[in-house]
C-alpha cells in the first residue's frame, strides 16, 4: 500500500473501523502494563530526591499528565488543520471525540501540580508562567466543548472547533518556554530532546515509562472514542447492519 | 525497595496525603476513563441492535441514516 493510499484510507471511517480492533487492544494492552509497572517503580523503588523527600514522587503521574494536555490539544490542531483544509471525515470525528480526554488530563495536571506545590512551594497555586498558561489550555478545551454545543449544525460547528483548535496551538509553545521566559516558581523541563536529563536514571527511567504508558493510554482511548463514533455516523449503511447484526449473535 | 515498611511505604516520610492525593486522583480517572468508553459502547450497540430488529426487512439504506 502507498503512502498516498495509506492517506485516502485513512479519510474512510470504515476502512478505520476495521482495521482498528487489533491495533485498540494492543495500545490498551501496552497502556496497562507500562502504566502499572511505571507507577509502581515510581513510588517505591525510585530514590527519593535529597531536596523534596518523597514528594518529588508526584512526577510521575504530574509529567505524564501534563505531557497528554499538550499532545491532545496538538492532535486537536492537526485534525483542526486536516478539517479545514481537506474537509476529512475522520479529522471531525477526532475534534468531536477528543476534547474530553484533552479537558480531564489538564485537570490532572493542574490538580497533581497544586498537591505537589503544597509540601514544595508553601501554596497550592501560584499565578506563575506555567501553571496560567495550563489554566489557559484547559479553558481552551472548555471552549471547544461548548462551541461544539452552542452551534447546532454539525459541519458548521466541526469547522467553529477546528478553526479555534488550529488558532488555540499558539498556546502550546508559550506553555514549553514559560519555564525559560518567566523564571519563577516551577521547574524546568525533566526531558530535552538536546540534552541528557539532569536526574540520575533511577529517577527518569520510571518517569519515562510512565509516559510511554501515557501514549499508550491516549492511543487506545482515541481508537475507542472513535470506533463508538463511526458506528452511530455510519448507522444505517450495509456495514454496520452487518455488524450489528453479528453482535446480536450470542 | 526505598522503605522499610508498609507503615512507612504510607507515609511517605510525610508527604504521604500529597503523594496518595495525586496517585489515586490518577487512578480514579483512569477508571471513570475506561468505565465510560465501555459504556459508551454498549449504548451505542444496544442502540443499533434496537434499530436492527424494528427497522429488519424495510430495506432502509444508507441515505436514510439521521
Amino acid at each position: 500500500m502507498t503512502l498516498k493510499e495509506f492517506w485516502h484510507r485513512l479519510g474512510s471511517p470504515k476502512w478505520f473501523y476495521q482495521m482498528s480492533g487489533p491495533w485498540q487492544r494492543v495500545f490498551a494492552a501496552l497502556a496497562v502494563l507500562l502504566i502499572v509497572v511505571g507507577m509502581a517503580w515510581g513510588l517505591a523503588f525510585a530514590p527519593p530526591d535529597y531536596q523534596q523527600g518523597n514528594s518529588f514522587r508526584i512526577i510521575y503521574v504530574h509529567v505524564p499528565a501534563a505531557i497528554l494536555a499538550q499532545s491532545v490539544y496538538v492532535a486537536l490542531g492537526a485534525a483542526g488543520v486536516l478539517l479545514l483544509v481537506w474537509r476529512m471525515k475522520m479529522a471531525q470525528l477526532v475534534l468531536e471525540n477528543l476534547v474530553g480526554f484533552g479537558a480531564w488530563m489538564t485537570a490532572l495536571a493542574l490538580f497533581t501540580g497544586a498537591v505537589w506545590g503544597k509540601p514544595t512551594w508553601g501554596t497550592w497555586w501560584v499565578f506563575d508562567g506555567r501553571t496560567t498558561s495550563t489554566l489557559v489550555l484547559l479553558f481552551l478545551y472548555f471552549g471547544l466543548y461548548a462551541l461544539r454545543r452552542a452551534i447546532p449544525a454539525r459541519e458548521a460547528a466541526g469547522r467553529a472547533c477546528a478553526l479555534l483548535a488550529v488558532v488555540g496551538v499558539i498556546n502550546i509553545p508559550v506553555i514549553k518556554y514559560s519555564v525559560e521566559w518567566w523564571t519563577t516558581l516551577h521547574q524546568g523541563a525533566t526531558f530535552k530532546l538536546t540534552e541528557a536529563p539532569a536526574m540520575p536514571a533511577s529517577m527518569w527511567a520510571p518517569l519515562l515509562v510512565n509516559v510511554l504508558g501515557a501514549y499508550c493510554l491516549f492511543a487506545a482511548n482515541l481508537i475507542a472514542k472513535l470506533r463508538t463514533a463511526i458506528l452511530r455516523q455510519e448507522q444505517g449503511t450495509a456495514w454496520v447492519r452487518e455488524w450489528a447484526g453479528q453482535e446480536a449473535r450470542p | 525497595m526505598m522503605f522499610d515498611s508498609w507503615q512507612a511505604f504510607f507515609a511517605m516520610g510525610g508527604h504521604g496525603l500529597y503523594v496518595w492525593m495525586a496517585y489515586s486522583a490518577a487512578a480514579a480517572l483512569l477508571v471513570a476513563n475506561l468505565a465510560g468508553l465501555r459504556a459508551e459502547r454498549r449504548r451505542a450497540r444496544r442502540q443499533l441492535q434496537g434499530q436492527l430488529r424494528s427497522g429488519a426487512g424495510e430495506g432502509s439504506d444508507a441515505s436514510e441514516a439521521p
